[in-house]
């Protein structure tokens, strides 16, 4: 269970980031590939322990899934890392080269209010 | 006046502190010619074993090998690989299930790395934790033992797939566990194509000269000219 320590640096990272006039956090974004060997789920949980006390305490985590992929090249198509995790092409069988995409531990964005966004 | 939430983009990587940890290790470790190879395993498939040979051998051939070895409380294993001869340090990581890289840099102080060939680090037993934590090494090689059953790379495929070389230990209880090696191979292989992978019993010592072959073979290819 690695994801109260990924949860930690996901809000270090965040708040370096955040701009001095956000006043409330709404939403943190991750990305995360379907090889990082993280669980979204656990990562969630972890996020709200890891956010107490800090200026993100209080908002939401939001994981984008990024499946494994990679390029075929006896297909040449992009093939697609399925439930199984074997990383054979689908249709003829070829083993897969580099990933593409599936090893993911992202942050993408923040979504923040300002002063000026406040209800009057 | 409306309600427009601001949005920031940011696109980092999450662990891009231990990242630029591990690249700076990666190249100070280079520059002194050293291997280096990172050990993930799930607990008891004979990593500390296998290392406790490893050492021995690579200190017969004339190698100065320095170890680092991680667990979450005692220097039980530190104690068990000094006797091979080579520098040996307990990384203690108070409860945490990883090795992260600063603690790898940290535990390299006062040693003369000049000196030293190859660097061995024993991560911490875990098949899952260990796979998003560069630790700047070389090679990522994980250990599976033919007593875990042959579908384990299927079941923990972040690791298997984030490895470089894999060795299969404790070869000599294949039999009596009626492990298939065929498809223990073909599991490696499904997870991550064309993995080298060697088969060992420190037990017997079958396979032990030619997986420290391959570790004198890769840092020769690294040596930089003193």
């Amino acid at each position: 269970m690695h994801e109260l320590s990924i949860a930690h640096s996901l809000v270090e990272l965040a708040q370096q980031h955040l701009p001095p006039e956000a006043t409330r956090v709404v939403a943190v974004d991750v990305r995360i590939g379907a090889l990082a060997g993280v669980v979204g789920d656990a990562l969630e949980f972890c996020y709200a322990i890891a956010t107490e006390g800090t200026r993100l305490q209080g908002s939401i985590l939001r994981v984008h899934d990024v499946p494994g992929a990679w390029h075929c090249v006896v297909c040449d198509a992009e093939r697609t890392l399925d439930a199984t995790f074997v990383l054979r092409c689908q249709v003829c069988g070829a083993p897969a080269g580099d990933l593409l995409a599936g090893r993911e531990l992202e942050l993408t964005s923040i979504e923040y209010d300002t002063a000026e966004d406040a209800p009057r | 006046m409306s309600m427009t939430p601001r949005v920031l983009e940011i696109r980092r990587q999450v662990l891009s502190k231990n990242d630029e940890i591990a690249r700076g290790l990666r190249d100070r470790l280079r520059a002194h010619g050293i291997f280096t190879l990172n050990l993930v395993s799930s607990p008891g498939s004979g990593k500390t074993r296998l290392l406790e040979e490893t050492l021995r051998r690579l200190v017969a051939r004339g190698i100065c090998v320095h170890a680092l070895v991680g667990d979450l409380a005692t220097d039980n294993d530190a104690q068990r690989l000094a006797r091979s001869g080579a520098p040996v340090r307990q990384i203690l990581t108070q409860g945490r299930c990883h090795l992260e890289a600063a603690m790898i840099a940290q535990h390299l102080d006062g040693w003369d790395l000049d000196a030293c060939d190859v660097l061995c680090i024993e991560n911490v037993g875990n098949l899952v934790c260990p796979s998003s934590y560069d630790l700047g090494e070389d090679v990522r090689v994980a250990l599976l033992s033919v007593t875990e059953g042959e579908d384990k790379p299927l079941k923990y495929p972040a690791i298997f797939n984030s490895s470089d070389v894999a060795v299969i230990t404790k070869t000599d209880l294949a039999e009596a566990c009626d492990t298939d090696m065929r498809a223990l191979h073909d599991n490696l292989q499904a997870i991550r194509p064309g993995m080298r992978v060697f088969e060992t019993s420190s037990r017997t010592g079958a396979g032990l000269e030619a997986w420290v072959d391959y570790l004198v073979e890769q840092w020769r290819a690294r040596e930089v000219p003193r």
